[in-house]
């Protein structure tokens, strides 16, 4: 790897585990103090680097520089607080009696601890993307801004009043109890399948961004499958679902970074290995007796690594979103549902059904039926394409409606 | 006694219905398949077996559905699978345990 590639790779990897193992030590309010020695230990990394070249061993060239900021830290710190204030600060520990730990089982541990402390119930879903972001994947707040289409300062704000929220319900980096993890383990879970789905979908216009994002959502997935207590199915069902989608994505985009709808994309450029890494991940999640949306989005994504049109992969895939309609409704599901239904059973009937649904003002429900009317009556399918494009928000989007519309006009 | 294959249609009529109602936001519980066995406890102690055998109707399962009146209720019903094997549909309100 070249050193120009080997520091940003280096800090999505490492700076995520420094965090959470000073983090822990420290205990959680002072986390900025754990961004800051780890963000410092970076930068100090790429100018060293940069004069006197690579050391042999970069990430332990990384520890090394960490632990010594931490220390220096904390005699300063404690020569500081002596001189003004006259007391201590108990929270931290002084230097002497500090053991910085970076034992790659401390650092496991450290970092899905991490996980649990920021998906803790207090904190919104949103903020705890945001602190996912910032602390486990090490994005900075400009990126994060980018990928929720959102500004600097609002991004700031948010993670600094979920900081505050965690200092004031003195959330632990440790372990939940027996009793508490499977409900803590959905809500980290759900964490990760947002982050993922914020890249896979997002409507940020920066393709390499949006990469990382899922990237970084499989890899903090993949440590919960590495930890026994957490290697649970609907977790394995989880990275799953993310394997099957992210095989698709050198096939999805162009290389201007336009969107390539699924059934123009060249199949060619699916990576079967990753399809392979998702079936493996969906038979270790068959067992148990708890079948969880993750498991039903799973075997649907696994329908769509093949692309042949059978009846019977359209009629798997519709019974597969009756199903997880039937444990939790969302508008995707509803219009993925009636596409589905339209392959299996007939055009027809996807048009009754889909009138029913009454998603007026979403542009995917005006695109779904735009398309089921097309080759039925075409004039409703330019009406609906119209409407889809009026309640289209993004460029992305607008730009799909309008090559469906120009594929109709030449019909 | 009916094929796999036929058994396999039944299901996914069923299983389409309650999409549908899913679907739309509609569904509340599945509720559940009532089967063949039963008992029927009647006052004084008198247990018979059977769910009422002696009527030729049987409950065969129940579904509970949101709805804004009883009349779209009736309208989601139209759809159920029962309808075709010569069943028929009954649509209640369900009142709250505590008005």
């Amino acid at each position: 790897m070249l050193q120009e590639e080997l520091i940003p790779h280096l800090f999505r990897t490492e700076y995520r585990k420094i965090v959470s193992v000073l983090c822990k030590l420290f205990g959680i309010a002072h986390i900025e103090l754990a961004e800051d020695i780890a963000s410092d230990t970076f930068l100090q990394a790429s100018e060293t680097w940069a004069l006197k070249g690579l050391p042999q061993n970069p990430v332990a060239w990384l520890y090394t520089v960490a632990k010594n900021k931490t220390k220096d830290y904390l005699k300063r710190d404690t020569l500081f607080q002596q001189k003004i204030t006259g007391h201590l600060k108990q929270a931290i520990p002084t230097e002497e009696e500090i053991e910085i730990d970076l034992s790659g089982k401390n650092i496991n541990d450290s970092q899905l601890q991490m996980m649990f402390a920021i998906c803790h119930p207090s904190i919104s879903a949103e903020a705890q993307i945001g602190l996912g972001l910032r602390i486990l994947c090490g994005f900075g707040v400009e990126e994060i801004a980018d990928a929720f289409l959102s500004n600097k300062e609002t991004i700031a704000k948010r993670l600094y009043r979920a900081k505050e929220k965690l200092r004031e319900e003195k959330v632990k980096i440790e372990w939940p109890g027996q009793a508490e993890l499977p409900q803590r383990l959905e809500t980290v879970c759900t964490m990760l399948y947002l982050l993922f789905n914020e890249g896979y979908y997002s409507a940020s216009q920066n393709v390499t961004l949006r990469k990382d994002l899922c990237l970084e959502a499989m890899r903090l997935n993949y440590l919960l499958t590495e930890y026994e207590a957490t290697d649970v199915p609907f977790v394995n069902a989880l990275l799953s679902l993310m394997c099957f989608h992210s095989s698709r994505f050198e096939a999805r985009t162009n290389s201007r970074d336009e969107i390539i709808l699924y059934e123009e994309q060249d199949t060619a450029l699916w990576n079967t290995e990753l399809i392979m890494q998702g079936e493996y991940y969906l038979n270790k999640a068959a067992m148990g007796n708890h079948l969880s949306k993750y498991h039903l989005e799973a075997a649907i994504a696994w329908w769509h690594t093949r692309k042949t049109d059978t009846q019977e992969k359209w009629e798997n895939v519709l019974q597969l979103y009756n199903q997880l309609l039937m444990i939790e409704y969302s508008p995707v599901a509803a219009l993925n549902r009636t596409y589905a239904l339209s392959k299996a059973n007939s055009k027809t009937e996807a048009i009754i059904e889909a009138e029913k649904l009454q998603l007026s003002q979403n542009h995917l429900y005006y695109a779904l039926l735009g398309n089921l009317y097309t080759g039925v009556d075409n004039t409703k399918a330019m009406e609906n394409l119209n409407k889809a494009l009026h309640f289209a928000k993004t460029n992305a989007d607008k730009k799909t409606i309008n090559h469906a519309i120009e594929k109709l006009e030449q019909h | 006694m009916s094929s796999p294959e036929q058994m396999q249609a039944i299901m996914k009529k069923w299983m389409d219905w309650i999409g549908s109602i899913a679907a739309q936001d509609k569904l509340v519980s599945t509720g559940a398949r009532l089967g063949n066995e039963g008992k029927t406890v009647k006052p004084g102690n008198v247990v018979t077996d059977g769910p009422y055998v002696e009527i030729k109707e049987a409950l065969g399962g129940f579904i509970v559905v949101k709805a804004a009146s009883v009349e779209e209720a009736a309208e989601i019903a139209k759809g159920c699978p029962i309808l075709t094997v010569g069943g028929n549909v009954e649509v209640r309100n369900i009142i709250p345990m505590n008005s």
